[in-house]
């Protein structure tokens, strides 16, 4: 771990102190250990990146995260405080949102609907101010579409405000599903692989998104991504994982020249 | 041309979100209101209240309910008929146990009563879903009816085992009971229902309909955005049950005056209100009233054509009347699944551009 409280990042960002640290999280499924005692901190205001083969249990890690699965060892602290046994909903109320590898969309909704439901974990009125409608509920709703426009706009997804999501291409549900994550103001954003599936275009516009957002709302970013190129560029730190362990963990430039993780990535010769 | 919404601009989010957002809609709201409440107590007879329009007003209030459950939150109830049974037997031990409750409350306190029973009957659906949950609730209706059946306390010891509806009056008007005038009822239960549907509105037009239909799409990822699922999967049975419950306190207390629980309230008028929400439309309030109209109607008008019009014997137009019905209902889902809602969204969709086809 490192010992001191922040970094500068060489386009002059300010990263501070941790928001997230797994302490020696281990994980297992019956037999097959995803996860084994792996460490690693967040820090705000950094993109996080974590890289790894398939199956090295990137997204398992990610589940550990959002309270998805429970691991077996090990700790995990979120914002200073040590996390006890929570339900998926609960962490969300506590600053945490994510996307999916599978876009995990409302199909039957449309992309404001879908959007509004990040919001919920701040819409607060009860059953019979809803029913009522006229006064706190439709203020704080109002309220709440204002907010989610700001995100629209900035997604650039204006004129499929209305769409249902279902029919929606990939690339724009990918999209809207960024903006759901975005509309719950997350302290901790989670990205499972956000540029699977796309094409050059689409990946750019991607990457523009998620350096907007670290940049602009400063939100705090842990992605899991395959292509290297992408990560290399965008990510302030990266950890790279390996058949559940931790073999790197460090800037893109330490994290390339690492031999562990070249013999990953590569393959070893055996003799 | 005959409908449109060109020059309908919102300049506000209030008016983007309103329930007709589209002038002309609205105008046919009012307008319909008004008539339903200036125009159709003075001109109706007691033929078209009895056969048709309490009916129709009733049942929508049971579809309402059972499309909050079903449409909005994805969850299948076959209880709905229990249900009904619950609200009715609330209602008649409340109106025989405190004489002097004005009969509004004693509708509401039945709709609350099975809420808490649909509660109850609903916390399986946090480990069961689909098919396996219409299943539980299929106990929950089998249940119910033999409860009601077998415990006499529940009609108060009568030797026939019905129950019947004492007389109750709001303003000097009998509501219920032998006296009471066909359009008192209907004034009644209309108030009733647009009460209802704007409360099914607003509560599903808004966050609580959103987490609603979050549990529906993928209740995995609603979990994940911070949507309790125990607790919004409950709030849906419950309000689904008050409304199916009101519906069952105004079946019996309001049309039908005298009912037995296992031929007023059987596994039939469960599938009847399941079959009133899917041929109108899962997931839309005016679905609900388009399935009970068609699912009230369809007889009543089979049987006039049959019998008044062809001149065919009763029993034989009545056989028929299932063929026909069931037929239509075949018909109905595979031409257009997603119910007359749908339809009738399509059918806006055209005279937007009427007459030119594109």
């Amino acid at each position: 771990m490192n010992a001191i409280d922040s970094y500068l990042t060489p386009d002059g960002r300010t990263i501070g102190a941790p928001v997230m640290e797994m302490k020696n999280i281990t994980l297992r499924f019956g037999g097959v250990v995803a996860i084994k005692d792996i460490s690693f901190d967040i820090r705000e205001g950094e993109i996080r990146a974590i890289i790894g083969p398939n199956g090295a249990g990137k997204s398992s890690m990610l589940n550990v995260m959002n309270g998805f699965y429970h691991p077996q060892e090990g700790e995990v602290h979120f914002r200073g405080e040590k996390r006890g046994p929570m339900r998926p909903h609960q962490i969300a109320h506590q600053g945490i949102a994510r996307t999916f590898q599978n876009i995990a969309l409302f199909k039957g909704m449309s992309t404001l609907d879908n959007i509004m439901t990040g919001r919920l974990t701040h819409m607060k009125t009860g059953m019979l101010s809803q029913i009522k409608w006229w006064g706190a509920a439709q203020r704080e709703e109002t309220a709440n579409r204002e907010l989610v426009e700001k995100i629209i706009d900035f997604l650039e997804i204006q004129t499929i405000r209305k769409t249902p999501v279902g029919r929606l291409p990939y690339g724009l549900q990918k999209r809207v599903e960024l903006g759901r994550a975005l509309a719950a103001e997350p302290k901790l954003l989670l990205l499972d692989e956000p540029m699977a599936g796309m094409n050059v275009e689409e990946k750019e516009d991607m990457s523009r998104f998620i350096l907007d957002v670290n940049d602009e709302f400063g939100t705090t970013i842990a992605l899991i991504e395959h292509d290297m190129g992408v990560v290399m560029d965008i990510a302030d730190r990266v950890v790279v994982m390996d058949y559940g362990k931790k073999i790197g963990d460090g800037t893109p430039e330490e994290v390339r020249t690492n031999q562990d993780v070249i013999d990953a990535y590569l393959g070893v010769a055996h003799d | 041309m005959i409908y449109r919404e060109a020059g309908d601009f919102k300049t506000s989010y209030a008016k983007d979100q309103q329930t007709f957002p589209i002038a002309f809609d609205r105008w046919g709201y009012f307008i319909t209101l008004a008539f339903a409440f200036l125009v159709v107590p003075f001109i109706i007879n007691d033929y078209w209240i009895n056969a048709v329009v309490l009916p129709f007003l009733i049942y929508a209030i049971a579809a309402i309910g059972l499309n909050i459950l079903t449409g909005y939150c994805g969850q299948v109830s076959l209880g709905s008929g229990g249900f009904m049974a619950v609200g009715a037997y609330a209602a008649y031990k409340l109106m025989t146990g405190f004489p002097d409750l004005n009969i509004v409350f004693v509708i509401f306190l039945s709709g609350g009563v099975t809420a808490l029973v649909g509660m109850l009957f609903g916390l399986p659906s946090l480990r069961i879903k689909g098919f396996y949950l219409a299943v539980a609730t299929l106990a929950a209706q089998f249940f119910l009816v033999w409860l009601f059946n077998k415990v006499p306390w529940f009609y108060n010891y009568s030797a026939s085992g019905q129950i019947s509806a004492p007389e109750r009056s709001i303003f000097g008007y009998a509501v219920t009971g032998a006296n009471a005038l066909p359009a008192v009822s209907y004034l009644f239960c209309l108030c009733f229902v647009v009460i209802l549907a704007w409360a099914a509105r607003n509560l599903t037009r808004g966050a609580n309909g959103r987490k609603w239909m979050a549990i529906r799409d993928m209740d995995i990822a609603a979990e994940i955005i911070g949507v309790n699922p125990l607790k919004t999967k409950l709030t849906a049975f419950g309000v689904s049950s008050f409304y199916i419950g009101i519906a069952g306190a105004m079946l019996f207390a309001v049309y039908l005056g005298a009912a037995e629980v296992g031929e007023a309230f059987g596994i039939s008028k469960s599938f009847l209100i399941l079959f009133m929400v899917i041929i109108g439309g899962l997931g839309s309030i005016f679905g609900s009233f388009a399935g009970a109209a068609f699912m009230v109607l369809m007889p009543v008008l089979l049987k006039n054509v049959m019998v008044g019009q062809l001149g065919w014997p009763t029993d034989m137009a009545a056989h028929f009347e299932f063929v026909i019905v069931g037929g239509l209902i075949v018909l109905f889902l595979i031409v257009e699944p997603h119910g007359l809602a749908q339809l009738w969204r399509l059918a806006k969709e055209k005279l937007r551009l009427w007459p030119f086809p594109h």
